[in-house]
């Protein structure tokens, strides 16, 4: 069921405030959501004044240089720093975005950045992705297929067959648009969300796949796949132009075409 | 994992154009619903004669009422509109987001705009249900 409020042990109190921008002349307050597991409080939000010209151009820069100079306990995911392993999702200036690839000077006022949205946390900006990765899983993100592949080369495809997949293979699911989705935040315990879907349609399209008529039986389903309202937050927050919205909707139309 | 906190989600995700108009297409069909309960009230007072009817129009008719009547005439106009606006995305098209912003703004003027040429309509008529 939708619960629109948090939980008790969620509710976010005031946290502390460093103020490490004496002097500065580009100061800006980074607001980082905070929890550790060990002390068993309930989550704060801390402020930290920096000065935009000590560190790098990117909200990640801002989160590292805290990292490194401030405060060593922030815990954040991060590793390529260039918008492809997905790693730094979080929610920066209320939408989900990658810290990487998000400009500090592209928010205005005080940069504010919260977990992925209604997730568990782990620590701070740490949110637990169990449940989105063994979604993905059930989606079956692989080439099923009984036709054995040419012995002495690949299984190729032509050239329009290959572009059917463009738009979704670009996907690195970092889990913005999942977690961007209200429909997914009320019912991510049966529906599959836009990251899955999109994954999903990635493989109806594969004309190498040849699973298409097991794909689509295991998508239809009240919750897996029609808990989508076509709401368009994901594509609306999708750190690489993707389009979730329009995937589902496909796999919604091949889902009546085989039906005619 | 259980005592782990959930993270915030409504209270601070930015509200958008998207997800606004998704939750005011919600809302209007259920005020809709509501709505074709007085409606209902309307029609059968209607034919239970003309002292039923006549005290039923004098409790349309009072201001309150007359504001919620206002606002089930936009709410008729606005789940109209975005519902072509859903046929449209269940054929397949519009889900550009630039489309996607220019079809939700258009719902958005056309319900108002189509909401005060009735309610002109009606006070220019001599007011009122």
């Amino acid at each position: 069921m939708a619960q629109f409020t948090l939980p008790k042990n969620s509710k976010i109190g005031v946290g502390k405030t460093y103020d490490h921008a004496a002097g500065a002349k580009r100061a800006r307050t980074i607001s980082i959501y905070r929890w550790d597991p060990d002390t068993g409080e309930n989550p704060r939000i801390d402020k930290y004044i920096i000065d935009l010209d000590k560190c790098g151009p990117m909200v990640l820069d801002a989160i590292i240089y805290i990292k490194n100079e401030i405060d060593p306990t922030v815990a954040f995911r991060r590793s390529c720093r260039e918008g492809i392993c997905g790693s730094c999702a979080m929610n920066i200036g209320g939408t989900n975005t990658l810290a990487c690839t998000t400009a500090t000077e592209s928010i205005k006022g005080d940069v504010k950045i919260y977990p992925l949205p209604h997730m568990q946390v782990s620590k701070d900006l740490v949110p637990d992705l169990t449940h989105f990765y063994a979604q993905y899983a059930s989606i079956k993100p692989w080439l099923q297929s009984e036709t054995q592949p040419p012995p002495d080369k690949e299984r190729l495809q032509s050239k329009e067959d290959r572009e059917k997949l463009d738009g979704l293979y670009e996907c690195i699911l970092c889990a913005c648009c999942s977690t961007s989705c209200p429909s997914y935040w009320w019912n991510s315990d049966r529906y599959l969300g836009p990251a899955a879907l999109l994954q999903a349609h990635r493989w109806l399209v594969d004309s190498r796949d040849e699973a298409t008529g097991e794909r689509l039986d295991n998508l239809e389903d009240p919750f897996r796949l029609y808990r989508c309202h076509t709401i368009m937050n994901c594509t609306r927050t999708c750190p690489k132009g993707l389009n979730p919205a329009k995937a589902i909707a496909e796999i919604k139309q091949m889902m009546v075409a085989r039906n005619l | 994992m259980a005592d782990n906190p959930l993270s915030p989600h409504l209270q601070v995700y930015r509200p958008q154009l998207t997800s606004v108009l998704s939750i005011t297409h919600r809302g209007t069909g259920v005020f809709l619903s509501l709505g074709t309960i007085v409606m209902l009230y309307w029609l059968v007072s209607a034919s239970l004669g003309p002292d039923a009817y006549a005290s039923m129009q004098q409790c349309l008719s009072s201001m309150p009422i007359q504001i919620v009547l206002a606002g089930w005439v936009f709410a008729f106009y606005f789940h109209l509109l975005n519902g072509v606006r859903h046929l449209f995305w269940d054929s397949g098209r519009g889900f550009e987001l630039s489309t996607a912003y220019k079809s939700g703004y258009a719902v958005m003027a056309g319900a108002l705009l189509m909401s005060a040429l009735t309610w002109g309509c009606v006070i220019s008529q001599g007011g009122a249900a």
